[in-house]
């Protein structure tokens, strides 16, 4: 499905604009990277996008229409920190089957073990963390991707595998998807065209 | 001169399984690395491979069920529980990896300045800002107002104005745009030049190779390898150990091609090599004993193989 975003603002209150007149399309299958500085509202952008903020101007249209914002979102965002993204209290188990339950070939290309199940997540490393997070986004009802950072915290192997993971399923399924990273090389490697922030905004 | 040196460390959890009984889980063993003066050290490898526990364990900061085992000198003295409370935040300063470590009630210009012991607080928080690009307003902002790079460059400020001589930095990058990074990397190498020592725990090897000296590489708890940073170039041939090579060929510039297989979990550590259920070249003698660190071409590797 195709994601557009149409004159967004963005602002907290009483802060001045994060960005204002951004104006996006992206086409089902495309991979689109989004860079700027860190303090330029990528984060925000991605929330407002995935539904977990409004924006203060402007809206957000998947296939030409709102989305609704009761039950499962069809915009899934994956977050930087996958420690604060999972509830502390809840055995992993729990954590995965929140809005679904990942069939045993997604949890093994994610390189899930079983025995992770039982596990609270602070017996688990970021890169184990993320793989739940990301099993977790990849519902049956996601049609667009947001990776924010979603590797950034991990060594080169667990991110090359989680990568390799993400573009099988997002091809797969004809998705589209925006990864937010600082890593040049790993933008150039992931994405069809890069948008940068700052040049599709104005912050007045 | 070796500044801060671990030998043999190893460190274990007590756990309890169920009610009434109690497992022992080792984390790291029988770990050996040197800082020396002037020098930074990268500590590379994958995400709970015991790069941040051996910071905590350098600056005594476990939590009260891991035992200690194995020696971490301080110029040349054994690191006691009360030498490492005295060393703490005034020698050695410690730049944590999780953003929650910043305090969500106070501002976080004051945080910055609690550490500074020396000078003005105030002028030396304020220059630090500046030299990564946190203007001025932000001092008086409060964590959950800041983006997560500028809640890392925080952290990062804490470290610098500390005055420290040993700044274990435990994954300071990941999320800066480049810019800061580099301004930061400049600064751990100004630091350095000056006498005192880095460890930079990061899996950046990338910008780990622009300013470290020497690369440590980790694997479930122990070091496979200590190489020269002029080691990781091409496709890792001058390497001495298979997981470096492969950890250097799954970067996204080096052809982004993952291993199978995932490190093992501590409570189900393989008896021989660590690294050998997914090892290219492993064989059976690989299975039997936990290879020794041997010094290798101008550097260290934990290999039966490479010679």
């Amino acid at each position: 499905m195709k994601i557009e975003a149409k004159n967004l603002g963005f602002r907290y209150d009483g802060y001045p604009w994060l960005f204002r007149n951004v104006d996006l399309t992206i086409q089902p299958g495309e991979i689109v990277g989004l860079k700027a500085p860190s303090g330029y509202g990528k984060t925000s952008l991605c929330k407002i996008l995935a539904g977990y903020e409004k924006p203060v101007e402007g809206e957000v249209l998947l296939n030409g229409e709102p989305i609704n914002s009761k039950g499962f979102h069809p915009v899934q965002l994956i977050f930087q920190h996958p420690e604060k993204a999972v509830n502390p209290r809840w055995k992993m188990d729990k954590v995965l089957n929140e809005g679904w339950r990942p069939d045993q070939s997604l949890l093994d290309l994610l390189g899930i073990e079983k025995e992770w199940m039982t596990r609270w997540p602070n017996e688990l490393s970021g890169g184990e963390l993320q793989r739940f997070c990301v099993a977790r986004a990849l519902g049956p009802d996601t049609k667009f991707l947001i990776a924010d950072e979603m590797t950034t915290m991990l060594d080169a192997i667990t991110q090359a595998q989680i990568w390799h993971a993400v573009l099988e399923i997002v091809r797969e399924r004809n998705m589209g998807m925006i990864v937010v990273s600082h890593e040049e090389k790993l933008v150039q490697r992931l994405c069809h065209r890069v948008i940068n922030l700052d040049e599709i905004t104005s912050r007045m | 001169m070796p500044i801060l040196e671990v030998e043999d460390l190893s460190i274990s959890f007590k756990q309890y399984t169920s009610k009434w009984q109690q497992e022992t889980l080792t984390v790291i063993s029988g770990l050996d690395v040197v800082l020396e003066e002037g020098e930074i050290l990268a500590v590379v490898g994958a995400s709970g491979s015991g790069k941040s526990l051996l910071a905590h364990a350098i600056l005594g900061i476990l939590p009260g069920n891991a035992i200690q085992s194995g020696t971490i000198k301080y110029k040349g003295e054994t690191l006691t529980s009360a030498r490492q409370e005295e060393l703490r935040g005034s020698e050695i300063s410690l730049i944590p990896q999780s953003v929650n470590y910043l305090d969500p009630l106070m501002r976080v210009g004051k945080q910055v300045r609690a550490s500074a012991k020396s000078g003005d607080p105030v002028t030396l928080q304020r220059d630090v800002f500046e030299q990564l690009h946190l203007q001025e307003g932000v001092e008086n902002l409060y964590p959950f107002q800041l983006s997560g790079g500028m809640a890392r460059r925080t952290l990062l400020s804490t470290a610098m104005v500390s005055g420290a001589k040993v700044i274990i930095a435990d994954e300071p990058t990941p999320g800066l745009d480049p810019v800061v990074i580099k301004e930061a990397l400049k600064n751990f190498r100004a630091f350095a030049d000056q006498g005192c020592a880095v460890m930079l725990i990061t899996h950046d090897i990338e910008s780990a190779l622009t300013i470290a000296d020497k690369i440590a590489v980790f694997y479930a708890g122990t070091t496979m390898e200590i190489a020269p940073v002029e080691n990781f170039k091409g496709k890792g041939e001058a390497l001495r150990h298979p997981y470096s090579k492969a950890l250097w060929n799954a970067l996204p510039q080096n052809g982004f091609t993952p291993i199978p297989g995932s490190q093992p979990q501590s409570n189900a550590l393989p008896p021989g090599c660590l690294f050998a259920p997914r090892c290219p070249i492993a064989t059976p003698a690989c299975g039997e004993a936990r290879p020794e660190m041997r010094e290798l071409r101008d550097g260290k590797v934990r290999c039966i193989h490479e010679d």
